[in-house]
């Protein structure tokens, strides 16, 4: 494990970071691609943590690892559900109009 | 080694690239089955890292089912994508540049600060050759140390499924459907009834 070192990892993960942002940024009508943009910043996360929790010799970061795993389940799960909420009300999922939910 | 480091690039390669293809797909199926393929390049990543649960965890619960949820509402939903695309091109610029800042931004952090020199918490601490594998290292400090938190993230996962089922759960008004214990609470008595009906009448 010499050639591939931590800073390979970050790297890895900041790029993947970025891409998520940048999902969020540019498909501002479409909520199923910001919420998949969502779950690859959570995905960078998880590859800092376990990467660090491998390389500095701890594994708590493998364990805060699985319990992202779990707050992004459950966070998929209701953002779903509140999407299909939302259409059933409007009849289509942009976010501009997602301001009529109030009240 | 040498091909440890060909992995290396070849799983986060297509894992960047696929990532990328999630974002400017234009057909949303196609954007979910982008992001299983990244995440199963995350997890050859993992095991790549040794940390072969979390890897088997990934797969298991993204790919299985996070991934199939998501594959499950685009299909369920009958919207016009196309509609949903406009303004792509019009925030790119703004877009790119923020992209490109925060990229520069993390790469300074990470060429300027060594990471080696800074060790976290001194406990849990891995030997460097553990004769145990990984799930078993996990569970011991899993049910261990950190128990109140796994009883909290299955609370925290109730509450979800609590949440998800009572935004999408409602009551149909029009259809015609069975009440089971109106239906049992029916006996002789009520159900059938004696009349008197004078002759010539009519009920």
């Amino acid at each position: 494990m010499t050639s591939i070192s931590l800073n390979h990892f970050l790297f890895l993960a900041a790029i993947i970071f970025t891409i998520g942002v940048l999902g969020i940024f540019l498909n501002k009508k479409n909520v199923i691609i910001i919420l998949m943009s969502i779950e690859l910043i959570l995905l960078s996360v998880n590859i800092n943590f376990i990467a660090f929790s491998v390389f500095l010799g701890d594994i708590s970061g493998q364990i805060f690892a699985m319990f992202i795993l779990t707050v992004a389940a459950a966070e998929a799960a209701i953002g779903l559900a509140i999407l299909v909420v939302f259409f059933r009300n409007l009849g289509s999922i942009e976010v501009q109009q997602i301001n009529k939910l109030k009240g | 080694m040498i091909i440890y480091t060909l992995s290396f690039y070849l799983f986060s390669s297509v894992a960047v690239l696929s990532a990328l293809m999630v974002i400017s797909a234009k057909n949303p199926v196609h954007s979910v089955l982008f992001l299983i393929l990244s995440f199963v390049n995350a997890a050859c990543l993992f095991v790549l890292l040794g940390a072969e649960f979390l890897a088997m965890i990934l797969i298991v619960v993204y790919v299985g089912a996070v991934a199939v949820l998501f594959l499950f509402v685009v299909m369920m939903l009958d919207v016009n994508f196309i509609k949903l695309r406009e303004g792509f091109l019009q925030y790119l610029p703004f877009g790119a540049l923020l992209g490109i800042v925060l990229i520069v931004e993390l790469g300074i952090l990470f060429l300027t600060k060594n990471f080696k020199q800074i060790s976290l918490v001194e406990y849990s601490k891995l030997p460097e050759i553990t004769p145990i594998e990984n799930t078993k290292l996990l569970g011991s400090v899993l049910y261990t140390k950190y128990f109140f938190l796994f009883q909290l993230s299955g609370l925290i996962l109730l509450v979800a499924m609590i949440g998800s089922i009572t935004l999408t759960l409602r009551q149909r008004v029009k259809t015609k459907k069975q009440i089971i214990s109106n239906q049992n609470y029916l006996d002789s008595q009520s159900a059938i009834v004696k009349k008197k009906i004078k002759l010539g009448d009519t009920i």
